[in-house]
């Protein structure tokens, strides 16, 4: 359902390029996508989710070819299509959990708010077990409650397609292992495809399917990318 | 729009205190200048139509704006006194009325004016309630006196001596308190009203104290000689105008030397005022007689040349102002970057954050213009008080 062929992609001023032949993501599978840093795993979420354009090749998401959208219309795609989950939250701290939790609705028109989108924000954060902590600030909150109300935020628009880019990156073992379960929980209940960024390899196991970047680059290339990982660490 | 402005102002609610201070810097800056200005214009009215409505006031030679300071505002400007044979003369020479004053004397902070009944009439104030003056000892208030000192008819007020240390001079008057005047938005209204002869007796002028050839006590009396009765201090002088004790009270004196700061002058016509205005200048009379408006016109002209001065300075500190508000935006916009991109990822376009970002600002000089024009309301009720302490 999400295939991308012939990608090409590199950054200006920058030597990095990310090249993938053929590569399918099935409907409501969980992937996990894993590799050195700077192998473009970030990079290719990215560009699933339009906010960067590759330079050939195709990304087709059911019918729809993202990488032909105009800005508006990969916007538009994103919004209606994509819940992001990321390594530092994101969440923002001038809004508590509800609000933080309604955002995608109050920052595009395509979306309304009703009382079904309400009552959509307690349900998510009863399921995710901080519907106690609605009317906090992020600031007020732990690591792991951070992360389920920026899981509740991705899936408050009823995602197709679940992108999260390490998610568990920043949590002890004990919320890892919750924050993913929700993740896995929530796809196998709405069919959602997960497509996860993780250097995480206890948590492999549970994913349908892994897909290293390593393989899907050169030798030569890895072994760049990880002497240049090196000398900047 | 409405999630842009929600967005905003949870941004600004959050930011409670950093805002306040950048919405407080704005509303002064908003503020003074316009502030000031409406201040000055207000005065300029209200200090014109009053001197507009003086057509001369006479007294002795000297600073005519002093003069006219005391005459108008009943400032505590001393004066050289003129005497009530002045008054008299000019009375006599038949081109219209004088209306002496006699200020330098407060009762509670609040300015005692002695003079006649006329001064009402020429002014046209009328009671709220009370009635005139009828009997030595008298008073009536202005209404700010009245509701400051939460004073009505009836009530005494006991003026205040000069100095505390000056027994030999001003001794406290008790007086009645037969009227309260409506309000009138100029200096009348913080004014206490009495007889010039009340004022008088403030000054040591007249007294009255217990009837010495009644009085068997030998040592009440200094000296006896040719019926000249010379009193030891242990007389009992009155400090309060009775039925009883009225008759007691007594100037020393003619009362044609009894002094007077200055009087208004009200021509019957206007070639009656040209001509007395010659005899000044010729200098037939001796006093001086100034034009208050002139003398207010000239007053105002120099605080005009300060205000430019001052126009300038605001207008530099609010171009710097305006540099350092951009500056703030421009940092805050940095350091709100990875929320800025957040929002892109999630779905909002560019022209949304701008809108949002413009909104904080929006409504960041809203509220500023808001508590602006509020000071520059309620600035409108301090005329009087900026002309006191701030033009006189």
């Amino acid at each position: 359902m999400l295939r991308i062929q012939n990608l090409y992609f590199k950054y200006p001023k920058s030597d990095f390029q990310l090249q993938i032949d053929d590569l399918l993501f099935n409907k409501g599978e969980t992937h996990a996508l894993i590799g050195p840093s700077g192998s473009g795993k970030t990079t290719l979420l990215n560009l699933i989710a339009g906010i960067s354009t590759p330079h050939e090749g195709r990304i087709k998401y059911k019918d729809i070819e993202v990488s032909k959208l105009s800005e508006a219309e990969r916007r538009g795609f994103r919004i209606s299509r994509i819940g992001f989950v990321f390594q530092d939250f994101k969440l923002i701290n001038y809004l508590n959990v509800f609000e933080n939790i309604m955002l995608p609705y109050r920052i595009n028109a395509r979306l309304k708010i009703d009382l079904q989108v309400r009552s959509r924000i307690k349900l998510l954060s009863e399921y995710a077990g901080i519907d106690k902590y609605l009317s906090k600030y992020p600031k007020n909150l732990s690591q792991g409650e951070r992360q389920r109300v920026a899981i509740c935020r991705a899936l408050v628009t009823q995602p197709e397609l679940i992108l999260a880019d390490e998610p568990t990156g920043n949590l002890d073992p004990k919320n890892k292992k919750k924050i993913l379960d929700l993740l896995f929980k929530y796809c196998k209940e709405e069919g959602t495809t997960l497509i996860t960024v993780t250097h995480d390899h206890e948590l492999l196991p549970d994913f349908d399917e892994v897909i290293d970047f390593s393989k899907l680059l050169s030798e030569d290339e890895i072994n760049l990318r990880l002497n240049k990982t090196n000398t900047e660490s | 729009m409405k999630n842009s402005f929600y967005l905003a102002f949870q941004y600004i609610w959050y930011h409670k205190i950093r805002t306040l201070i950048l919405v407080a810097s704005i509303t002064i800056i908003i503020f003074i200048p316009n502030g000031l200005e409406k201040l000055i214009t207000e005065s300029e009215v209200r200090m014109m139509d009053r001197a507009a409505t003086t057509p001369l006031i006479v007294g002795e030679k000297g600073s005519s704006t002093d003069l006219v300071i005391n005459s108008l505002y009943f400032q505590d400007e001393k004066l050289e006194p003129i005497s009530m044979a002045e008054v008299n003369e000019l009375n006599s020479l038949g081109f219209g009325y004088c209306i002496p004053i006699l200020t330098g004397f407060n009762a509670r902070s609040y300015p005692i004016v002695g003079t006649t009944l006329d001064y009402l009439k020429f002014r046209n104030i009328s009671f709220s309630e009370g009635k005139k003056m009828a009997s030595l000892g008298d008073c009536i208030l202005g209404y700010n006196v009245a509701e400051e000192l939460n004073l009505k008819t009836g009530d005494h007020i006991i003026s205040s001596p000069e100095s505390f240390f000056d027994f030999a001079g001003v001794y406290p008057l008790k007086m009645k308190i037969t009227g309260i005047l409506n309000p009138t938005n100029t200096p009348d209204d913080r004014a206490i009203f009495t007889d010039i002869k009340n004022t008088w007796i403030i000054m040591g002028i007249g007294h009255g104290h217990q009837d010495l050839a009644d009085e068997s006590d030998p040592t009440l009396v200094m000296d006896n000689e040719d019926g000249v009765v010379t009193a030891t201090a242990k007389v009992f002088m009155y400090n309060e105008i009775t039925d009883k004790n009225k008759d007691s009270f007594h100037f020393h004196g003619q009362q044609q030397d009894f002094p007077v700061s200055s009087m208004l002058f009200v021509p019957k016509d206007e070639k009656s005022l040209t001509i007395l205005r010659g005899r000044f200048e010729s200098g037939e009379i001796e006093t001086q007689a100034v034009v208050p408006q002139q003398v207010v016109r000239n007053l105002l002209n120099s605080i005009f040349r300060i205000k430019q001065i001052f126009d300038g300075v605001f207008i530099a500190v609010g171009f710097a102002t305006l540099l350092i508000f951009i500056l703030i935006m421009t940092l805050t916009i940095r350091l709100r970057k990875d929320e800025i991109n957040t929002l892109e990822i999630i779905g909002s376009s560019r022209f949304k954050v701008a809108g949002i970002l413009s909104m904080e600002i929006a409504i960041m000089f809203i509220a500023s213009l808001a508590f602006a024009f509020i000071l520059y309301f309620v600035s409108g009720y301090y005329v009087n008080t900026f002309i006191e302490k701030f033009i006189l």
